[in-house]
């Protein structure tokens, strides 16, 4: 991977996408308390404008390079070699736009259910800084840095999910806290021992920079996969990998709408990509070595994440476990190391950011309309809203993955790519689209079909508002599903460079499809470095 | 020996000694012109003992800068040294006093107690803390210990109206005069074995000794001996069971004294004996003090998590924190008596500097919060809709003790952390790591009863009395700034290179 940019602006872009929502959230800090109002105005107008600056770096990204582009460098803390490294590649540019797009649809679409209307405040300052805290970990070249944006978004989700969430939700806060913390732990300790032995092994000084370490670090093959561990550990607990997913039903069930939506749509995939960026990418040996053990625990995610669903009886539960599943897809992708498989990964972690956060803001949506979310209590809701129930409809297919919507794209990809090299594991995990279409087809059934008894009768139409904030997702299920081509390529790049740096530091050799599956015009600039 | 007619006494540089001198000076100011004048109006002795540890801290700067063009120094016959680490954790003494100095007056204002003594007695201890960061001698070190421990336990049981604050001043006394006695012994046999009492000395008669292959057995003897005795003080466990009664006696700006200055004093006395008297046998004390590492981050934070006072479980958090600063200086160890091992030491210093601003910020929002003397946990329910500034601040303190980044204790633990790591202890960086989110816990539950935990119906609304809130407000800032930008106090502990 090569670090030079090929567009060189002197507005440092990605910073102002770290800097703004930060400056919404001290402004809202300091607003009057008597004029709650204004806290939402200005939540919109930071969110906004980050938004408005991501899709901008998204219209300007150079999608025939490989390299980190937009990188700025300041130094920040001289004396332990950390600086404030930004930068932007195809792997991160849609999680970069995806934070930056479903911000302002989640400050703008969904309000807090507050009593006291002086507590939106607060509720919308974390959201700002969560929103800062997401962007810098998408965003870090530096281990240091990322590692403060990692854990500082801690911070803002527990104050979210404590101060807005459901009945239980002190214990999921603090779970999701703790949980995460302690996985965190292994990280700080592995990131130092990653640069003081590289500082012996091939790098020569003492720098957090990703791209120099790892692009000078020379580590012996076991003290890379301790090394590896360490950080995999944190990872595996945020996306989360099955058996260190107990947190996730609770801190998803319990959160705020909104918060269930930045949960599953961003926060999830600080895990996969950092598998990516921090696994793959620093330590490809001991990554490849160690592919059996994740490629398998992938497994088990999608298949008992599907049948864990299944047996939900809380809508939202229900959809905090198809997340464990559809993250499953994208550790199997990741770690099938071919460029389709990959490419598969990072278009799913989109996918499911889109697919899953409209359907967490719909059961939000059902939720304070009926105030349950039980699937038993509800009836029929098809008769009395239509088309709510359609929205829901292309929601919930395309996060099973029908062929034409976004999911179908990313599941495929990852399917077919993983199975030149992880066969078995790919012939289990086909099984698990089967199961998905179950659990969601399922719950859709006993929801929306039938007829509405008394109290169902009165279910409220999707209003505009709501509209509004629904169409976006849609728009991009079906422009996703139909044309994946920009996305593909501007992935691409990035994920053949990574893929073109494990087999060099390792004996693995791409195999090459037999069949081209995606068109041939995206696969002719597929090994340039 | 022959008496001699006359005492030729050392030469001494009074200006190197100048900190000590104000705040002795300040000591006797207060008590003397105090006990002569009416009744002082409002914030105004408060304010004078802050204005001594000011001056105090300007001198030490001039010091400071000093040993930038001369090197550092022993000075009064080589007994008291001058060099960056003691001026460094000098810094750390006098703001940690100054806080506390300001947060006094809303403690002690309209009960008995007002009046110049605590003050007075404050400024004396942290004297005492000063010859103890300084001590370049176990009999001047052993001075300042008990200049220190002596105003320490009068001032912990200092609140004559409670009961429980004379117990507290009666435990610490007696577990303290024993630890002293532990000290003292392990002084004797250390002088026994090398025959010398000074730092300096020591290390090159070890290191003759040592080349001969001597018998070291009073030197191992002492040495143990004088563990014992700084574990009483830094209470690492199994020494620590003193300080959750003694700091939930205490009145609070005592409690945020003794866990900042007297840490930060034993630590730094602790540090300078190991590293710079004995580095001989660092194989021998570099494992025991992986243990009380070990043992005060587990059991520390383990002990805080259950408990039900807001005092105590900051006072197990403090032992957790020993743990985290033992860290360090088992880093140091690998090294030590080396160049190498100042990067170490300075990890050491930071920590100890930062983690006391912190601690004492964390005991003046207690005390503010909690007038009534209620510091149970469900005293502070709901204290974010009676006072949302004051629950920010502990917030802030809260998750800096925890170590979130953009919090000085983030910058702090990633420091000896990062000595650890550098040092080969990947275990011991990882047991830190994990008791931190044990004691993480913590936190999150003060932090659950603040801000999400309704207030009962009785509780009134706080004040927050001027000079406290400075205090809190300087300390919350601090906090936060430190956390953002640490590169500045980094670049000053990058000064501590060299012992005197």
């Amino acid at each position: 991977m090569v670090a030079a940019t090929s567009t060189e602006v002197t507005f440092p872009l990605l910073s102002m996408m770290i800097v703004v929502p930060v400056v919404g959230a001290l402004l809202i800090a300091v607003l009057s308390n008597r004029r709650p109002e204004y806290s939402k105005l200005v939540a919109l107008l930071a969110s906004v404008g980050t938004g408005a600056l991501s899709v901008w770096t998204f219209a300007n990204f150079d999608s025939h390079s490989s390299g980190f582009q937009f990188t700025s460098q300041h130094p920040w803390i001289e004396s332990w070699g950390i600086s404030w490294h930004l930068g932007v590649d195809g792997i991160s540019l849609f999680l970069v736009l995806l934070t930056g797009v479903l911000f302002p649809l989640a400050i703008a679409g969904i309000d807090p259910h507050n009593d006291d209307p002086r507590r939106d405040k607060p509720y919308f300052a974390w959201l700002l800084l969560l929103e800062a805290g997401v962007m810098g970990s998408f965003l870090s070249l530096d281990l240091f840095l990322f590692f403060v944006f990692f854990e500082i978004v801690l911070v803002p989700m527990y104050f979210l999910i404590g101060g807005w969430g459901y009945e239980g939700r002190e214990y999921a806060a603090t779970k999701f806290f703790l949980y995460t913390m302690a996985g965190s732990a292994f990280m700080l300790v592995s990131i130092l021992a990653t640069v003081f032995i590289a500082r012996d092994n091939g790098v020569g000084k003492i720098t957090f920079d990703l791209i120099e370490l790892a692009e000078g670090a020379n580590f012996a093959a076991s003290t890379g996969r301790w090394l590896f561990f360490g950080f995999a550990i944190a990872f595996a607990v945020k996306v989360p990998i099955f058996p260190l997913h107990t947190w996730l039903p609770d801190a998803h069930t319990q959160a705020p709408t909104a918060g269930s939506v930045v949960l599953a749509g961003v926060m999830l995939k600080l895990g996969t990509y950092g598998l990516l960026r921090f696994g793959l990418y620093l330590f490809p040996e001991a990554s490849y070595w160690s592919r059996s053990l994740w490629l398998t625990l992938a497994v088990i995610g999608i298949i008992y994440g599907a049948i864990a669903a299944t047996m939900q009886k809380d809508l939202k539960r229900l959809v905090a476990y198809s997340s464990v599943a559809h993250l499953g897809f994208i550790v199997l992708g990741t770690f099938a190391f071919t460029s389709q498989a990959v490419t598969g990964s990072v278009m799913q972690m989109v996918n499911h950011g889109v697919s899953t956060g409209a359907l967490f803001l719909m059961v939000g949506m059902i939720y304070e309309r009926r105030h349950t979310r039980q699937i038993s209590e509800l009836k029929g809701l098809q008769h009395v809203a239509p088309i709510f129930a359609a929205a829901f409809t292309v929601v919930m297919l395309s996060s099973i993955g029908v062929p034409g919507l976004n999911g179908f794209v990313g599941e495929y990809l990852i399917l077919i790519g993983a199975f030149l090299t992880a066969r078995w594991w790919v012939v289990v995990a086909a099984t698990g689209v089967i199961l998905a279409a179950l659990y969601l087809l399922w719950a859709y059934q006993r929801v929306f079909h039938g007829e509405p008894d008394e109290e169902n009768s009165t279910f409220a139409e999707l209003r505009v508002k709501e509209a509004l904030v629904i169409l976006p997702f849609i728009a991009v299920i079906f422009f996703t599903g139909v044309y994946p081509k920009p996305m593909l390529e501007r992935i691409e790049p990035a994920v053949n460079a990574l893929i073109g740096h494990v087999e060099e530091r390792t004996d693995f050799v791409e195999p090459q499809p037999a069949a081209p599956v995606v068109d041939d015009e995206v696969h002719s600039h597929g090994e340039e470095d | 020996m022959v008496a001699q007619d006359t005492f030729i006494g050392p030469s001494v540089d009074w200006f190197a000694l100048s900190p000590h001198l104000v705040l002795v000076g300040g000591a006797l100011f207060l008590m003397v012109v105090g006990a002569l004048t009416p009744v002082w109006p409002r914030n105004l002795m408060s304010l004078t003992t802050v204005g001594f540890t000011v001056a105090a801290a300007v001198l030490s700067v001039f010091i400071w800068n000093d040993i930038g063009s001369e090197g550092p120094s022993a000075i009064v016959g080589g007994v008291l040294a001058v060099d960056r680490l003691s001026l460094f954790l000098t810094f750390a003494v006098l703001a940690a006093t100054a806080l506390v100095a300001l947060m006094s007056d809303a403690e002690l204002r309209g009960t008995d107690n007002d009046g110049p003594e605590i003050y007075s007695l404050l400024l004396v201890a942290a004297t005492g803390a000063l010859v103890m960061v300084g001590a370049n001698e176990l009999i001047v070190m052993f001075l300042g210990l008990e200049t220190l421990s002596l105003a320490l336990y009068v001032l912990a049981a200092s609140d004559r109206r409670r009961s429980a604050s004379q117990e507290s001043g009666m435990k610490y006394f007696i577990l303290g005069g024993l630890a002293s006695a532990f000290f003292l012994y392990g002084i004797a046999l250390l002088y026994g074995g090398t025959r010398t009492t000074s730092l300096a000395d020591m290390v090159t008669r070890l290191q003759s000794q040592v080349n001969i292959g001597g018998n070291d057995t009073l030197v191992l003897a002492g040495l143990a001996l004088m563990l014992i005795g700084f574990a009483f003080k830094v209470s690492a466990v199994p020494f620590h069971v003193w300080s959750p009664d003694v700091y939930q006696g205490a009145p609070s700006n005592i409690t945020a004294f003794m866990a900042s200055v007297g840490k930060v004093a034993a630590f730094g006395a602790m540090l300078r004996v190991l590293t710079s008297a004995l580095p001989f046998y660092r194989d021998d004390w570099r494992p025991i003090i992986w243990v009380l590492a070990v043992l005060s981050l587990i059991v520390g934070s383990l002990l805080a998590v259950v408990q039900t006072d807001v005092k105590r479980m900051l006072a197990f958090s403090s032992v957790s924190h020993a743990g985290f600063i033992l860290v360090g200086l088992e880093a140091a160890g690998l090294s030590a008596g080396e160049n190498a091992m100042f990067s170490s030491v300075q990890s050491v210093a930071v920590y100890l500097g930062l983690y006391s601003v912190l601690v004492v910020g964390s005991f003046a929002v207690i005390s503010v919060a909690s007038r009534g003397g209620d510091t149970t946990l469900d005293g502070f329910n709901g204290l974010s809709s009676r006072r949302p500034t004051l629950a920010l601040a502990l917030t802030v303190f809260l998750l800096a003790q925890a170590g979130v980044p953009f919090t000085s204790g983030f910058v702090a633990k990633w420091g000896v952390i990062q000595s650890a790591v550098d040092a080969g202890s990947y275990w011991l960086a990882v047991i830190a790591m994990l008791a931190a989110v044990i004691a993480a816990f913590l936190y999150l539950r003060i932090m659950v009863s603040m801000w999400l935990r309704p207030a009962d119906d009785n509780t009134e609304a706080v004040n927050v009395p001027g000079l406290s809130g400075i205090a809190i407000a300087g300390a919350a800032g601090f906090t936060l700034a430190i956390g953002i930008y640490p590169q500045w106090v980094l670049s000053v502990a990058e000064g501590i290179l060299s012992f005197a």
